[in-house]
């Protein structure tokens, strides 16, 4: 391994080519482009394709087509073009085909600030899409963690067969950083399907995940639907498999939440804890490194990893002695809510929240300390 | 998957290739001519021998769009309008496959008409039936990109005010190399075409005029399925009896309308593409 200089865009670039993605749709939008660009020269380079649709919503389709045909299927995108990609990402979760979302977030609603910094679509990840659904969600805070969680998105898309979002942000993507990057990432290799074509269900597998769907091409005459479907994958309006599809789609997540949940901590037996995710961690830990070396008090320090599934019981099991809580965001406030009802209704949570597209700086947060 | 056909004659063996055992009775209205067209794709595909386990047929949302969900083969009903962008990750991912794309009117010319220029642009190699029975049927009868000017529809009780697409036209302005027209009247004409767009390398089109009579014909106060065919036969004409086969407005010019493979599927250059960038670095 050599180390190299690396931006957090061509990181979530190389980690979806390392966990074997092979298939990327997009269209060009800032801060994102840099990993169309990069993956446009790469993917030709390994017999993968790289295509530039006509829209984001071509984008997303695209790629369901492609995973539904049985390749590792990404696109990336930001702001206006991830509002575009809704329904796909919908069609994604309903006919269970796994995927991979880049959204490197910048400042909005509608075109808002194309080159500046945000978080704020930590609440359009998770509920973007319309009707109930799960959601998983990662937030990468450097550039080694772009490539890490990007490895992961794709093994936990594949697991789930689901999209999986990749929640990163202007700094993030466009941050240089020196890192010695993995070549061969542990990835999911799933078995075959358990049944030959003649008994084969779609959506027969309740609870397994250790091996994959069957794809277009296979011999398997597979049908899939955005429509509620039945085990066979046939469209059905009976209310009884109308519940068991949804409840199927929820209990993907539900079941695996103890793994899936992904967060990092220290000094947790501290009075005040900061609660963060992406850029904004960064300044959070050298706000903790500051106020400690100026007051000599411990601050605890929560990170999540991954912001959806949010890790509620765990979150109410780490956070049970802290009596202050704090949750920089860059953005108007969106996971302080979900934070709030981890801790008692005595626990103050703080939002420290900054939106005019600057970063969020460790000042800022001392102030609130 | 057990199969049975629809009588005690087990001759009509096409039939296998539907999905018969619990998908039919099919939603279609009586009259249709949407199931004219399912069929004739199935005698079609019989007829050239077509392998059901290296064939994907796409869809969007619509009447049209519920074809492939009684086709025995890889079938993909997807979101509104988006078959083509589904489509396109279909054959990119295994080019190997022939892909068919089932489309009505509103979801391949309304809500899909960006990504039908752009595919037909790009020359990738699908094969296209757009049913076009100039109406969204499955929502009730509103006006679709094809309605002709001044017609009754839902969503136009005083005449549509706006002038009505030429798929054919529009096809080959975007590039597709195989442009065709055929109706639901014409069903030995239709499985014709259909075999001729199977075959061509290359983003091909066929535009199959069908009867709504339910709602489009009704609107138009034309008559049920069969006062509809009739209409159909009375307002086709042949391509070879036209002297300009693009400059009907008022009749159906069915036939062969564009024929010319000029340039390599996008499949075969973007392998070009792999092999350059494997050569090189850069």
């Amino acid at each position: 391994m050599t180390p190299q200089l690396l931006s957090g865009n061509e990181a979530c670039a190389i980690g979806g080519l390392r966990a074997g993605v092979r298939f990327f749709a997009g269209y060009p939008i800032t801060p994102s482009t840099e990993i169309a660009e990069y993956l446009a020269r790469e993917l030709p380079r390994v017999g993968g394709t790289y295509i530039q649709m006509e829209d984001e919503i071509g984008s997303i389709c695209c790629i369901s087509g492609a995973t539904a045909a049985g390749l590792k299927a990404m696109t990336a995108t930001s702001g206006p073009g991830f509002s575009l990609m809704q329904e796909g990402i919908g069609y994604s979760v309903m006919a269970e085909l796994p995927c991979v979302i880049v959204n490197v977030m910048r400042g909005g609603p509608a075109t808002g600030s194309p080159t500046r910094s945000a978080q704020a679509d930590v609440m359009q990840a998770r509920h973007g899409t319309h009707g109930d659904h799960p959601m998983v969600v990662v937030c990468p805070w450097s550039v080694r963690e772009c490539f890490d969680l990007m490895v992961m998105a794709v093994n936990t898309s594949e697991r789930l067969r689901m999209p999986v979002v990749v929640l990163t942000d202007e700094i993030v993507g466009h941050m240089r950083e020196r890192v010695e990057l993995p070549k061969t990432p542990e990835t999911w290799r799933p078995a075959n399907p358990k049944r030959p074509p003649e008994t084969y269900e779609h959506y027969g597998d309740e609870t397994n995940y250790d091996s994959r769907i069957a794809s277009f091409g296979e011999g398997y005459r597979i049908h899939l639907t955005g429509l509620v479907h039945r085990h066979d994958g046939f469209p059905s309006d009976d209310p009884e498999v109308i519940k068991w599809n949804l409840d199927r789609l929820h209990r993907k997540v539900r079941d695996n939440e103890s793994w899936l949940w992904d967060l990092t901590f220290e000094d947790l037996g501290a009075d005040t804890v900061i609660v963060c995710y992406g850029s904004t961690a960064r300044s959070a830990l050298a706000a903790k490194r500051q106020f400690e070396r100026k007051t000599g008090r411990t601050v605890g320090f929560l990170r999540l990893r991954m912001v959806w599934p949010f890790p509620l019981r765990r979150l109410v099991s780490l956070l049970r002695s802290t009596r202050r809580v704090i949750v920089p965001e860059m953005n108007m406030g969106q996971l302080n809510r979900s934070v709030e009802r981890a801790v008692s209704p005595d626990v103050p949570v703080i939002p420290v929240l900054r939106y005019d597209g600057e970063m969020l700086t460790p000042e800022e947060i001392i102030d609130a300390l | 998957m057990t199969h049975y056909s629809l009588g005690d004659e087990p001759s009509d063996r096409f039939l296998d290739r539907f999905r018969l055992d619990e998908r039919f009775p099919h939603i279609l209205c009586p009259g249709c001519g949407i199931g004219t067209a399912m069929a004739t794709l199935v005698r079609t595909l019989q007829e050239l021998g077509r392998d059901p386990t290296k064939l994907c047929v796409v869809s969007g949302i619509g009447c049209s769009s519920r074809v492939p969900g009684y086709l025995d083969c890889d079938t993909f009903h997807t979101l509104h309008g988006r078959s083509l962008a589904a489509a396109t990750g279909v054959k990119l991912a295994r080019p190997d496959l022939e892909v068919i794309v089932f489309g009505g009117d509103g979801d391949t010319l309304a809500i899909g008409g960006n990504h039908f220029i752009h595919a037909a642009r790009r020359n990738l190699d699908l094969n296209v039936f757009v049913i076009n029975n100039r109406t969204y049927g499955m929502t009730g009868g509103q006006y679709s990109p094809t309605t002709p000017t001044h017609d009754i529809a839902a969503t136009a009780p005083w005449g549509n005010c706006e002038r009505d697409f030429d798929i054919c036209f529009m096809a080959r302005a975007a590039g597709a190399m195989f442009v065709a027209r055929s109706t639901t009247y014409h069903v030995a004409h239709l499985k014709k075409m259909m075999k001729l767009t199977l075959t061509k390398t290359g983003f091909s089109v066929l535009e199959i005029v069908s009867q709504c009579p339910t709602l489009y014909g009704r609107h138009q106060r034309i008559g049920d399925g069969v006062a509809m065919l009739k209409w159909m036969k009375e307002k086709s004409v042949d391509v070879g009896k036209v002297k300009d086969p693009w400059g009907e407005s008022e009749r159906f010019v069915i036939g062969v309308l564009h024929d010319r493979e000029e340039v390599l599927p996008y499949t075969k250059l973007y392998q070009q593409v792999r092999e350059k960038a494997a050569g090189e670095q850069r």
